[in-house]
Parts: C-alpha cells; sequence; structure tokens
C-alpha cells in the first residue's frame, strides 16, 4: 500500500495538480457567485459542460488532421478557449436571466434558487444529450448519451523529466493556462471598476447601491466572469482528456464546488489553492487506496478539514477584499 | 407590448382570485371543530386505501400499472419527502445527501435479511435504529457547520455511502444484493375463520398498503413534534439561529434531533421499499434521487406537511403520467421546476408560518444576497404597488 504510493507518487502529484487545476477554474465559477449571490450555483457544471461541447464542435469543424506540438498546438489552444469561453459566458449569463433574475426579483429563498439551479442543469443536460450533440455531431439520437471522441490534436511528449518527475506536455499547459488566468483574474477583481463593483456587492448589497453599484449588472458580470473560467476549463479538459459528454459536467462540478469549500468559498485564491489540494489528494488517495476510492478519499479530507476550519483553507472573503 | 401587458394582468387576477379562494379554505380549516377535522382525516385515509383502483390508475397512468406505480415512486417520494421536510422544512438545514439514508436503510433490510434471516418487523425496528444512528454520526461532526457548508458534506455524504457500497464485495459491490425476503404474507391473515384479504404474490397493493400505514403514522409523528416544545425550537433556529441560542435553545442538539429523526424516517421508508424490490443495487441511490426529494420539498411548500406530500406526488406522477414524451420528460421535468419557482418562489402550498418568513426574508435559507434594493427591483416594486391597491 505504501509502497505503491512510493513509486506513484512523483506521477500522482503530476496528475494531481493538472486535475486540481480544472477543478480550480471551474471552482471559481461557484466561489464567485456565491460571494455574490450566496447561492450555490448548481447549473455551472452544465456551463462547463456546454463549454466542452464548444470546443469540440470547433475541433471537428475546423477539422484538425494531425497532431499538433509547439505554437500550433498553443494556438490552436487558445482558439478553442476562446471560443468555449464566449459560448460558456453566455450560457452562464442567460442561465442567470433567466433561472435566477425571476427569483432574485420576487424575493426568493436561496432554498428556492437551489431548485430553480438544479431544474436548469436537468434541462441543459437532456437539451444536450437528445438534441444539441445528437445534431451538432452527427449522431443517432441515442448517441447523445454516449462520449463523442475529439480527433487526436495534440502530439504528447515529455516536457520535463528528471528521474521519476516526467511531466508531459499537456499537463504542463493545463497548469499553466490555470495559473495565468487565476492571476489575471485576481488582478481584475482587485484593480478595475468592475471588479471593485463586484467586491462591493459582495461585501454589502445595500450600500453598494447607496454608492451608485449597478447591482443587475454586477450580477450578469460575475456570471460571465465565472462562466468565462469554465470555458478556460473546457478548453483544457478537451485538450487533456480527448472527450466529452452531457454528463461530464455532474462529478466535476461537484468536486469543483467542494474544492470551493475547501479553500474557502467566496475566495477566489481560496478557489485556487482549494482546486490543487484537492487534485492531490484524489490522486494520492487513488495511489494509495485504489482509484476506486479516490471520491470517497475526497470527501472524507473536506469533512475533516471543515471540522477543524469551518471556513475552509484561507477563510471566506470575497467580501474582505483580499479578493 | 399593450396586448402583451392586458394578458399578464389577466395572469395576476385569476392567480389572485385562486389565492384568495385558497386562504378562504385556510381560515374555514383553522376555525373548523375537531369533529370536522377528524372527518376529513378519515375521508382522506378512505381516499388513500381506494386509490389503486383501476378505474382511477387507466386516467392517472395508462401506460404502467398504476397499483406499481403508487408505491414507487409515488408513495416512496412521499414518505421520504416527509422525511426530509423534517430536516429541511423544520429545522431549516440543507441536506443534499437523503437518499444515503433510504440506502442504509435499504441495505440493513437487504443485508439482515438475506444473511442473517431476519423478519420485515425485526429489520425495520433495527433500520429506523441504525439509521437514525448513522444520522447522529454525520451529524455530530457536521452540524456545527452552518448553512452551505453543511449542504456539500451531506451532499458528500450520500457519495461516500454509494461509492463505498459499490466497493465492498461483502454487500455484493456494484452487483447488489438479490433475494431480499418479503414481509410475512397478508392472505395468510385469518380474523374469525376467514381469510379476508387475498392479494397474489406480485400483488403491489399490500406494499401500498403497508406504505400508507408508514406514512400515516409518520405524519402524526411528525405533527406531534412540530407542534411541541422540539418544533419550537425548530422554527427558532431556522428563523434566526443566533437569536435562537441567545434565548438559551440548544441549537446543536435540536439540529441532531431533526438530523436523526429525518434520517430514521428515511431508513424506515428505504427498509419498505428494499422488502418489495427483491434486490436491489447501489446505482439505486444516487444524488439524482436526494435532488429530487428536495424539489419535492421546496416545489411544494416546505414547512408543511400537505404542500409537501402534494409536491412529491406532482414530482413522481407527472413523469409517469406523460411518458408519451419518453426521453424528453426529464428535459420538461427541469423546465418545469424552473418555471415554477419562478412563479410560486414559496412552494405551491406553503404554511402561513413560512410565508411569514420568507416575506421577512427569514427562515430556512434566508434571501439570495443581491437581492435587496437593486435599481430594477424598485422599479418592478413601483409597477406593482398599483396593481395591489385595485
Amino acid at each position: 500500500m505504501l509502497d505503491s504510493f512510493l513509486t506513484q507518487f512523483w506521477p500522482a502529484t503530476v496528475d494531481g495538480l493538472s486535475l486540481g487545476s480544472i477543478y480550480a477554474l471551474v471552482a471559481l465559477g461557484y466561489t464567485m457567485v456565491y460571494g455574490v449571490l450566496r447561492l450555490i450555483n448548481f447549473a455551472h457544471s452544465e456551463v462547463f459542460m456546454v463549454g466542452t461541447v464548444a470546443a469540440l464542435f470547433t475541433l471537428t469543424t475546423i477539422g484538425v488532421s494531425h497532431e499538433l506540438s509547439g505554437v500550433a498546438l498553443i494556438g490552436m489552444l487558445l482558439l478553442v478557449a476562446v471560443i468555449a469561453i464566449v459560448v460558456s459566458g453566455v450560457t452562464a449569463m442567460g442561465l442567470e436571466y433567466i433561472a435566477y433574475r425571476p427569483l432574485r426579483k420576487r424575493g426568493g429563498s436561496r432554498l428556492a434558487a437551489l431548485i430553480s439551479a438544479i431544474g436548469a442543469s436537468l434541462f441543459l443536460q437532456q437539451l444536450f444529450a437528445l438534441i444539441v450533440i445528437p445534431r451538432l455531431f452527427d449522431l443517432p439520437q441515442v448517441g447523445g448519451r454516449l462520449p463523442v471522441h475529439s480527433p487526436d490534436w495534440v502530439r504528447l511528449s515529455d516536457v520535463i523529466a528528471i528521474g521519476d518527475f516526467v511531466v508531459r506536455n499537456d499537463k504542463l499547459l493545463v497548469v499553466v493556462a490555470a495559473v495565468v488566468m487565476m492571476v489575471a483574474l485576481d488582478q481584475f477583481v482587485n484593480r478595475t471598476n468592475l471588479g471593485r463593483g463586484i467586491r462591493a456587492t459582495a461585501q454589502s448589497p445595500e450600500n453598494a447601491v447607496l454608492m451608485g453599484v449597478n447591482i443587475d449588472r454586477i450580477i450578469t458580470a460575475t456570471f460571465a466572469i465565472g462562466g468565462a473560467m469554465a470555458g478556460v476549463a473546457a478548453a483544457l479538459y478537451l485538450m487533456r482528456f480527448q472527450e466529452t459528454n452531457y454528463f461530464v459536467g455532474f462529478l466535476l462540478g461537484i468536486k469543483a464546488f467542494t474544492a470551493a469549500v475547501l479553500g474557502g468559498i467566496g475566495n477566489l485564491r481560496g478557489a485556487l489553492v482549494g482546486g490543487l489540494v484537492l487534485g492531490l489528494i484524489e490522486m494520492y488517495g487513488s495511489a494509495i487506496f485504489g482509484s476506486e476510492w479516490k471520491d470517497v478519499v475526497a470527501f472524507v479530507v473536506l469533512v475533516l478539514v471543515l471540522m477543524f476550519r469551518p471556513t475552509g483553507i484561507l477563510g471566506e472573503s470575497l467580501q474582505q477584499a483580499r479578493a | 407590448m399593450n396586448s402583451n401587458r392586458s394578458s399578464a394582468g389577466i395572469l395576476t387576477k385569476s392567480r389572485q382570485t385562486i389565492g384568495n379562494r385558497m386562504q378562504q379554505i385556510r381560515d374555514w380549516w383553522a376555525d373548523a371543530p375537531r369533529w370536522a377535522r377528524w372527518l376529513v382525516y378519515i375521508a382522506l385515509i378512505i381516499a388513500a386505501l381506494l386509490l389503486p383502483a383501476s378505474s382511477i390508475g387507466s386516467f392517472m397512468t395508462p401506460r404502467s400499472d398504476w397499483a406499481t406505480v403508487l408505491f414507487y415512486p409515488i408513495g416512496i417520494y412521499v414518505a421520504l419527502a416527509i422525511g426530509l421536510n423534517v430536516v429541511v422544512g423544520y429545522a431549516g438545514l440543507l441536506d443534499l445527501g437523503y437518499v444515503a439514508f433510504f440506502a442504509i436503510g435499504g441495505y440493513s433490510m437487504a443485508v439482515l435479511g438475506t444473511k442473517f434471516g431476519w423478519s420485515f418487523w425485526e429489520v425495520l425496528i433495527v433500520g429506523v435504529l441504525l439509521t437514525s444512528g448513522s444520522g447522529l454520526i454525520l451529524g455530530a461532526p457536521t452540524l456545527r457547520l452552518r448553512g452551505d457548508y453543511l449542504a456539500i458534506v451531506t451532499l458528500g455524504f450520500g457519495e461516500i455511502v454509494r461509492i463505498s457500497a459499490q466497493n465492498t464485495d461483502a454487500i455484493g459491490g456494484p452487483r447488489g444484493i438479490a433475494g431480499i425476503p418479503h414481509p410475512p404474507n397478508l392472505s395468510d391473515f385469518e380474523i374469525l375463520g376467514v381469510k379476508p384479504l387475498r392479494y397474489g404474490l406480485l400483488d403491489p397493493r399490500p406494499y401500498y398498503y403497508l406504505l400508507v400505514l408508514l406514512i400515516v403514522l409518520t405524519i402524526i409523528f411528525v405533527k406531534r413534534l412540530e407542534k411541541s416544545r422540539v418544533g419550537r425550537a425548530w422554527a427558532a433556529i431556522r428563523e434566526d439561529e443566533d437569536a435562537a441560542e441567545l434565548m438559551g435553545v440548544p441549537t446543536f442538539r435540536y439540529k441532531l434531533a431533526a438530523f436523526a429523526i429525518g434520517a430514521s424516517i428515511g431508513g424506515a421508508v428505504g427498509v419498505v421499499w428494499a422488502t418489495k424490490v427483491i434486490s436491489i443495487i447501489p446505482a439505486n441511490f444516487p444524488f439524482f434521487l436526494s435532488a429530487t426529494i428536495l424539489a419535492a420539498v421546496v416545489l411544494g411548500g416546505s414547512g408543511n406537511i400537505p404542500g409537501v406530500i402534494l409536491g412529491a406526488f406532482l414530482i413522481a406522477w407527472l413523469p409517469e403520467r406523460f411518458r408519451v414524451f419518453e426521453d424528453y420528460r426529464v428535459l420538461l421535468f427541469g423546465a418545469a421546476l424552473v418555471l415554477m419557482m419562478a412563479l410560486r418562489p414559496e412552494g405551491i402550498w406553503p404554511s402561513r408560518r413560512r410565508q411569514a418568513e420568507l416575506a421577512e426574508g427569514t427562515g430556512g435559507m434566508g434571501a439570495l444576497g443581491g437581492e435587496v434594493g437593486g435599481p430594477g427591483g424598485e422599479v418592478e416594486a413601483e409597477a406593482r404597488a398599483p396593481e395591489l391597491e385595485r
């Protein structure tokens, strides 16, 4: 047991970090919406799913015929990511407009909003399984529930190899891209006007209104940014795993939400820390206990962390200006 | 634009008339004498017993066996929703892993019944004890957490139970357990030398009656609790936990009690379900079921037993009724949830107390953060004001 852990330590670390980066990017969407609205946006997992489908559709439309590497790969990834960002961002905004705004205006409870989110999530899943995926990829209708594979568009190669410590190019790209997006978002929230509006709304909606912040606009922007991050995650996911299906968001969404809570929900840097920690825990857990137990290990660690630090590793603080 | 507005007017007006009518009925019920209430209760129970009749079934579910549907999903959903209502509706705790207790109940029946040969009634008692114990074990470390942290931990617990069942070969792994014994046969029941209750071996009706009995007992139990000191403590906790603590309510103990009671109801339902279906697998207990039951509670009107029953009934029955749409059922179900919540955020049939709490922005999960005083909100409030005067 410990033996297998020691032999798999470095591979597990690399895999954990690259998986954790994707969790972290999706977790941002949960954490930002939670910070502003105090709402668990359950349908965010579907925003991610829509992003993967958009990314895959882009790839098949362009028709990548051979495996890419180097600059060509990065360029293609950027293109795919931009389209996924737009589609996911628009989906998230639409979601807010249809599923949450009416509730907000009528003073619905957060519980009602949660149910609305679950409904929207089911709707999007089925919409894609029954209509969108079969249409986009010319599948018979039953095919909408099966995984759709992307063409092989990444030439895998080892970038760094020091003894056991081997890093493949796609895993490295995932981590680098996630960190870059994180830093960019952090700067955005801390430096720009819109970012200040988001922080103000998170701190106190009433006072934000008194200071002339247009809350509706801020909330739309929050959803759009969260959706955009999910779009980046979707493009990276597609590069890393090369397939998607209508249900891909479900487990990943739960994990990402777990990551957000682990790091301290409402805290942007917490999402990064939580995502990476969760990814590592999962991979170490599956190295020690076998991969069928990795979800159990992840949740048990979550419970343990929350018992000793009830507000997560970094604490909740989109409000407290640290972003 | 203009026609649009007038049609909206008709919609609001009809909603108001229906609302007023409902309020009148509620006023009557609030003042109704004891005998009238008992008459209604008895009529409801008789109606529940007559419900499996095939003439009703031919309308309700033309494409599947009505009595079977009545047991699962309708009856099971109703019973589970009543149990979850204790946690969500009374104590205001968000539980996203309720299916775990249903699973533990089901597995107690399966394991104790097949491996140790226990009878249904013995397992029912032990299963209730086991699940309330597991509710305590889950609750003790986690109930100090507030709202949303509790939600993710319970969700995790639900997944842990399912995955553990899937990975443990001693209880059948992913293949589950088959050959679960049935309860003692009702057909052998003798009174004055005659056997009045004769049902075929595969007839679902005896199980339905068993479930009705369980539901009625649960409702009585839960209603008594709601009116007791415990129920008042729960109301205080869900309205303002800090204030309750300051007034001397031991909030943690009462939250734990709500968790354990909700869990034991879920466990009892699990035992009854497992004893009918003969074989269970871990895939019977997905997160989706937790979400569905929660949707039933909130859609019906959390905290109000008749509302919760109505919600669970609708959520279980509508997909069965509209089997014509085949694959599109879940799609429509999702859209209906969004629509219903937008139209009636407080649920179809909320209790008056909950309605007042929601209007104040307290109660259970509280209001959405960004809802307060947005510019859009003010404009809409102004637009709505003259309508109220009319």
